[in-house]
């Protein structure tokens, strides 16, 4: 299909499609002003229902039952020690006193060494230099035994994630069933924000190493049993069927077939479950997880942004380097064969040379102070910390003018009016509007997923807190939305732009909010926009990166063809490379949503009241834990719908499914 | 490639015995110099053993916590663990035995009624010292420019000033963490101010406000407590709200009166008495003033030393309150 026919295609669509638009809208209006102020469902931030005062005995029941019930004293108990040993291990090797030494059995030289070799190993010389760099830093920024003590929990979860989930990946990619059954779980694990299960987890495996472990191992588990399920089922049917006509058992099948062909995305998951491990390591902190995290969090007292950046830099080297390692692991399982610079001779060579320097290394490490502590000095760590707080004073003293106007603007000319409308109308008839969208957009599968959804908000008793939520949600979303694609265009056309940003989104992606949330409070103050804007933060570079992903995907005929009908720059971005990438844009919209929706919670600490607000005084306040998990599930149905509506809207506009 | 594998392994093994004879160039060997915990101070009638304190986030909190750690380790050579948690989580710890000790607890009725009157596992060890006042905060500016504005009878004049985008029209009453005891909204609807309550989320967004407010002359209304570091950076000044007098805050629902001083207090775990006798009694002797606190939140916040730095800098300057608190303790080496 050429451009222009698509476009054509589109836009009778739309023709069609705007007089039910706007009926539909004129309809809603006139209920709207017929019965605003009526069946809102308010409750007051200390107030609380029936339903969610029943929440509050889910904790009572864990307590009472830990010593008495046969699940704790056979399961969860075990468990809770079993993960503890676990932990307590890995941190003895390279990160705390064990094994009756006063210093972890593997000092900074060592673990440096090994991680170098590993990456050269696996992913090449390039990495291993990245590697060796990026944990020297860690060790200069002075917080080498910070940094081991995530790494070691990193390693713990994501370990485990990876026993669990690729088997379980495995089995829903061969079931259909089961993957009906689990994907579904998977998303409530992800959107369900973690503040409301941190309190919980404590009491079922108490306070330590086993409850931080679990906390990020819920967050981080779903990537890798999602795309281990997605590259099971990628496989090929004829590939499939080729070794069925061989005589394969199911094993040889999976072993010989399955595993080989799918190792590239499970990879990618298995990369994917790092990220997300990461990301929770200053969550994990609050109930007493050591590392990076406390840093941020001790930093946070005091309103130190420069100490919060100097931790939340180190998260982010670890992460780079975490990431292009594995990244690369994954590209190189692609490759058959590959290319080499040295012969098979030197190639051993070379070998022996990096195991003879590696061993060495550890050696030494466990055996001699200077190589087993990082130096304090020569520093960069208190360079990074004065820097970042300047930084941080110069944007606040310059900028806190226009920042408040321009909160002003935004808040008055679009978040007000939609909030209110939210808020305002009548429960059903936001349900009757947001239903007819799901039917229109989607079908009546959508409008009844999205219906029973929103049944259940009301009846989590937070309604109005939710339509609050939705409402910033929305201007977060299309906020994010503008800047996103303006920016993933310029990305996607141009590979310098890529190469120069592509950094910094990876930083915002992985800093821990808690660090720019001071600075931002500065500038717009304790409110939702200021809310609107973190959220900004952190999934403004998802979407720019899918735009850029689908942009530089469009075929160099389509473009060469429209430059040499003439058009303009302007003309070939609207005209031929948007267009043509709208699944990507879908795409990156559907993500927007869910990465905006995921930073709820953090916009309650700084103004936005609603179901974040609830849900970190759940986390606060025993009393209001039955509220606060009401609000977490609330969030978790705003969820669903949104994640429904707009992912037909997806398929609506993906000419590819036409 | 099996052949290449078996070589390669035969390359491995043997530079494996090369790099171990390499090894071992010299310097300090670990181990050799630093024992573990090289504690052992004072050998008295109380073998003092670990101490689990649970370490709550606030910059007042973690003064207290490393003041009772020094002493507790220097005087009668205890190992003191700090857990830095939440409060609720804090609390939740006496019921699975891994936390002994709360040294600065805000009030938290519902809590101190499930696990000290009901589970029984927790035990009040009376005041330590400081008093808490929760109440509403202008920055200092205000008060030259505005006449009368620290009386809360002409808050109402003044509501316009404290309009903004998240007050709908009304002035705005910033409130922050939800951990902490509100009446705010309350106390808005029953004393008839035309104020809204905007829940600020968190203690950053407060001291963050407050910040911004006096350096730029903004207005500002919030709610804050003492002590707080943050006080000795700028001086806020309270408002005055109709006086309390005990009971005037009984019905939440009709509450018109200021809050209460609060006489902070130490929780400790029901066990913790027989398990560590020592630790036990220094954390019931431990009480000392809000000015006391404040130079080591301040040493802490504004002259950034490390938390035990800071302890062991006041209490050698404050040796008499110190042994004050070892007096009773057997064994306690005095400081």
């Amino acid at each position: 299909m050429s451009a222009g026919a698509l476009v054509s295609g589109l836009s009778v669509r739309k023709i069609r499609s705007r007089w039910v638009w706007l009926i539909l809208a004129a309809a809603w209006l006139a209920l709207y002003l017929a019965f605003h102020g009526t069946s809102t469902l308010p409750l007051s931030a200390s107030s609380t229902t029936s339903v969610q005062n029943n929440l509050n005995s889910f904790n009572n029941n864990i307590s009472n039952g830990r010593n008495s019930n046969p699940v704790f004293l056979y399961g969860v108990n075990y468990v809770q020690v079993g993960m503890t040993h676990f932990v307590s291990f890995l941190q003895s090797l390279i990160s705390q006193p064990g094994f009756g030494r006063p210093a972890p059995l593997i000092g900074w030289l060592g673990v440096i060494a090994i991680v170098g070799f590993v990456s050269w190993l696996t992913a090449g010389w390039k990495y291993a230099v990245l590697g060796v760099v990026g944990f020297y830093i860690l060790g200069l920024q002075g917080l080498w035994q910070e940094s081991m003590d995530t790494l070691a929990l990193t390693i713990a979860a994501v370990l485990i994630a990876v026993v669990i989930g690729v088997p379980l990946g495995i089995w829903i990619g061969l079931h259909d069933r089961a993957q009906h059954i689990v994907l579904p779980v998977l998303g409530f694990l992800q959107t369900m924000p973690s503040f409301v299960y941190l309190a919980p987890l404590t009491l079922l495996f108490l306070i330590g190493n086993a409850s931080a472990t679990i906390a990020t191992l819920i967050f981080a588990i779903p990537p890798v049993i999602r795309l281990t399920d997605h590259g099971i089922r990628a496989v090929a049917e004829p590939t499939i069927e080729a070794s069925d006509s061989l005589g394969s058992t199911t094993w040889q099948k999976l072993v010989k077939v399955l595993l080989p062909m799918s190792r590239r995305t499970i990879v990618l998951g298995i990369n994917q479950t790092m990220m997300a491990a990461l990301s929770m390591v200053t969550i994990a902190a609050l109930i007493s997880a050591p590392g990076l995290g406390q840093v941020v969090i001790d930093a946070l007292q005091t309103l130190d942004v420069g100490t919060a950046f100097n931790g939340g830099l180190a998260i982010v080297v670890m992460a780079i380097v975490l990431d292009r390692t594995t990244s690369a692991v994954g590209e190189r399982s692609q490759q058959v064969g590959g290319r080499h610079l040295l012969g098979p001779q030197a190639r051993r060579l070379a070998f022996g040379a990096g195991a003879v320097v590696t061993l060495w290394a550890v050696v030494e490490s466990a055996m001699y102070v200077w190589a087993n502590t990082f130096p304090s000095s020569p520093t960069i760590g208190p360079a990074i910390v004065a820097g970042a707080s300047n930084a941080s004073n110069w944007v606040q003293s310059t900028f806190s003018g226009i920042t408040v106007g321009l909160r002003n603007d935004v808040t008055i000319a679009f978040l007000n009016p939609l909030q209110s409308m939210l808020t305002n109308a009548p429960f059903w008839l936001v349900i009757l509007g947001l239903c007819a969208i799901a039917m229109i957009i989607g079908n009546a599968r959508v409008a009844i997923v999205t219906l029973i959804s929103l049944l259940l908000i009301v009846g989590t008793g937070v309604w109005q807190d939710a339509m609050q939520t939705l409402a910033m949600t929305i201007v977060a979303t299309v906020l994010t939305l503008i800047i996103g694609i303006a920016v993933g265009v310029w990305m996607g056309r141009n590979r310098q732009v890529d190469r120069f940003i592509r950094p910094i989104l990876d930083a915002f992606q992985v800093m821990p909010a808690f660090v720019y949330l001071v600075p931002f409070l500065a500038l717009f103050g304790a409110s939702r926009f200021t809310a609107i804007i973190a959220a900004m933060a952190f999934a403004i570079p998802v979407v720019v990166k899918v735009v850029a992903d689908g942009i530089h995907g469009v075929p160099a005929p389509a473009i060469e063809a429209a430059t040499a009908a003439g058009s303009s720059t302007w003309q070939l971005i609207t005209r031929v490379q948007l267009p043509l990438a709208t699944r990507s844009l879908a795409l990156a919209a559907n993500q927007g949503l869910i990465y905006v929706l995921s930073m709820v919670v953090v916009g309650g600490m700084v103004g936005a009241g609603a179901l974040g607000y609830d849900v970190y005084s759940g986390f606060v306040q025993a009393p209001l834990f039955g509220k606060g998990l009401a609000a977490g599930l609330a969030i978790v149905l705003l969820g669903v719908v949104l994640d429904h509506i707009s992912q037909s809207a997806a398929n609506r506009i993906d000419p590819s499914r036409h | 490639m099996s052949h290449n594998r078996r070589r390669l392994s035969q390359v491995a093994a043997g530079t494996g015995a090369v790099a171990l004879l390499v090894a071992g160039c010299g310097g300090a060997r670990v181990g050799a110099s630093t024992g573990p915990g090289a504690g052992g101070a004072a050998a008295g009638n109380l073998r003092c053993g670990q101490i689990n304190l649970a370490m709550n986030d606030w910059v007042g909190y973690t003064a207290d916590g490393a003041v009772y750690s020094y002493v507790a380790e220097h005087s009668m050579g205890c190992t003191v663990k700090q857990i830095p948690l939440a409060e609720q989580v804090s609390w939740q710890g006496f019921s699975t035995g891994q936390v002994d000790l709360i040294l600065e607890n805000w009030g938290h009725a519902d809590l101190a009624k499930k696990y000290i009157t009901q589970q029984k596992v927790a035990v009040d060890l009376g005041a330590n010292g400081n008093i808490g006042q929760i109440g509403w905060f202008v920055p200092p500016w205000m008060v030259t420019k505005y006449p009368g504005i620290l009386d809360w009878k002409n808050l109402n004049k003044y509501a316009s000033l404290f309009k903004t985008s998240e007050s709908g029209g009304q002035g705005e009453l910033l409130d922050g963490d939800p951990s902490y005891v509100t009446n705010d909204a309350a106390l808005v609807k029953n004393l008839h101010l035309n104020y809204k309550v905007v829940v600020g989320g968190s203690e950053a967004a407060l001291i963050t406000s407050f910040r911004q407010a006096q350096t730029h002359k903004t207005p500002l209304l919030a709610y804050f407590y003492s002590p707080q570091w943050f006080l000795s950076e700028v001086d806020l000044k309270k408002v005055s709200l109709p006086k309390y007098t005990p009971g005037c805050d009984a019905n939440l629902k009709t509450i018109t009166c200021d809050y209460p001083t609060d006489q902070l207090n130490k929780v400790a775990a029901t066990a913790f008495a027989t398990k560590n006798p020592a630790g036990f009694l220094l954390a019931k002797a431990f009480n000392w003033t809000n000015q006391d606190q404040d130079v080591v939140a301040k040493y802490i916040a504004e002259d950034k030393m490390t938390p035990a730095a800071a302890a062991a800098k006041w209490v050698k300057a404050n040796r008499t309150i110190v042994n004050n608190w070892l007096l009773g303790i057997p064994g306690a080496k005095p400081l």
